[in-house]
């Protein structure tokens, strides 16, 4: 199974998007998140267990309920996962700089 | 050192955006993505055409040390007004994925800065996040062999 995959399709969909800003204030119940949708509660509970499936959502059960929260370190993973596509054209561009300036100064000369 | 090259590619969208500032004149940052001597020492690729024009096309082909060949793209060139814009589509040969276009807008800060707006547009938000998933092991150590290959060769100039 391709993790990093399943992190991007999760945040793909607008809800699942949204529950995740949702409970980056504060862990929530199922419940209260809920209420926040117009969606039905099965379907809500259906894209909690796909974040908390792929780790961008932490289930704490408090008293009687179970609470939602970030993880914070699988977030991050997502924002380094463009890194090495930015570090590739960083490099790339890099060479171009030095490329073009040794290019003018030698038709500078000329 | 800073980075400089930022990039832009909210959660499901099927573009991105690469924007880079140059130490360099408008002129010569474009000059670089039209001559095809230029684009193979940066892109460190092989260039086997580049039409620069309406109508245009290009390839690109990479090989290994071995000299075997382990990538070819090409595409169309459909707008190049030069030192502002080109207008181009890319699509990996012998590869699943679909073409995708690519708005290249170029910019003068001040005469001897300029920037460049990268903007990519996939098929769908899966082919983007598949594709940004490319580089990594092999494609990045390869870019970064070429770095280090034509930074030495600019030192013996």
């Amino acid at each position: 199974m391709n993790l990093r995959r399943d992190v991007f399709q999760a945040i793909a969909d607008p809800t699942r998007r949204a529950i995740l800003l949702l409970v980056a204030a504060q862990a929530l119940p199922a419940g209260a998140i809920a209420a926040n949708f117009d969606t039905a509660r099965p379907t809500v509970s259906k894209h909690l267990q796909i974040l908390t499936e792929c780790e961008l959502l932490k289930a704490e059960p408090n008293g009687r309920e179970i609470y939602y929260q970030l993880n914070p370190e699988k977030m991050k993973e997502i924002a380094d996962f463009i890194e090495p596509f930015r570090q590739l054209w960083e490099e790339r561009f890099n060479t171009l700089e030095a490329l073009m300036k040794d290019y003018s100064s030698k038709s500078k000369e000329s | 050192m800073t980075q400089k090259t930022k990039i832009q590619a909210e959660a499901g969208k099927q573009e991105l955006v690469i924007t880079r500032e140059f130490d360099l004149p408008v002129a010569l940052l474009f000059k670089a993505h039209v001559v095809p001597e230029l684009v193979e020492q940066w892109m460190g690729t092989k260039v086997l055409k580049l039409e620069s024009k309406p109508h245009g096309s290009w390839q690109f082909e990479t090989t290994n040390p071995q000299g075997e060949v382990v990538f070819r793209a090409n595409g169309v060139i459909h707008e190049c007004m030069p030192d502002q814009k080109i207008t181009r589509t890319f699509q990996m040969e012998d590869s699943p994925f679909d073409v995708q276009l690519e708005f290249l807008e170029f910019e003068a800060l001040t005469d001897t800065t300029s920037r460049l707006t990268m903007h990519q547009v996939f098929r769908s938000v899966a082919l983007r996040d598949q594709l940004l998933q490319l580089p990594f092991a092999k494609g990045l150590n390869w870019a970064h062999d070429r770095l280090q290959e034509v930074v030495s060769q600019l030192i013996e100039h």
